[in-house]
């Protein structure tokens, strides 16, 4: 799966990152999936980590039923959910994998181990038999001088 | 009795539970699942006991966490 987010998304996206630090931020994604099987998020939301640690997440319900209202009115389909990583990989924790529970979703996340240096990774997490099983998504960040990747 | 869950309008039988209409919608791992019914979110504990009335607007909210 192919996974793109505009760089203004991408920008909002870590500028809300740092900003949280040393606690770790989260959102929710939504966008499109395209008949080419590309993935588009057209929306980013910075919502509140009701955890307030840099160990942990909990995306706020009250802000994700928000959330999710405004994807109905825009005719966006929720993608998933972005989560940064302050001062570890961009890979899905043991918690992460235990807590992915929507095998539909893209999970992000966003690595500020390197704060100059960020990284942002897309993984589908799945329930199978022999437990979670992860794979990595290619990430496009969209430039906006030329529309392109 | 008309609800709404999820954005979609319904038909269900009157004297629903929220702990039936989880069964009814086939709710997966219904134990992440958060439910609001016009924008209250009712406790777990009040699940089985909860009932539906005419017009409710419901949504299933899955939990999101993590940590790195």
């Amino acid at each position: 799966m192919r996974i793109t987010i505009r760089q203004e998304d991408f920008n909002s996206m870590l500028a809300h990152a740092l900003r949280e630090r040393p606690d770790e931020a989260c959102g929710l994604i939504a966008g499109y999936d395209r008949e080419d099987g590309v993935r588009e998020i057209d929306r980013v939301y910075l919502l509140t980590n009701t955890d307030h640690t840099n160990e942990h997440f909990t995306i706020d319900p009250k802000e994700q039923l928000r959330a999710i209202k405004d994807m109905r009115a825009n005719g966006l389909k929720p993608l998933g959910n972005w989560h940064s990583h302050p001062e570890s990989p961009s890979r899905p924790s043991e918690e992460d994998k235990r807590l992915a529970n929507d095998s539909r979703a893209s999970y992000l996340i966003l690595s500020l181990m390197d704060a100059k240096h960020p990284v942002l990774n897309a993984f589908h997490i799945e329930n199978t038999d022999a437990g979670k099983t992860v794979r990595k998504e290619e990430v496009i960040i969209i430039m906006e001088e030329n529309g392109n990747g | 009795m008309k609800i709404t869950v999820g954005g979609e309008k319904k038909e269900v039988a009157e004297g629903l539970t929220v702990a039936e209409l989880i069964v009814l919608e086939e709710v997966e791992m219904p134990e992440y699942v958060t439910v609001s019914i016009n924008e209250q979110f009712i406790e777990r504990s009040a699940f089985e006991s909860h009932v539906l009335q005419e017009g409710d607007e419901v949504e299933f909210l899955y939990f999101m966490g993590g940590g790195q």
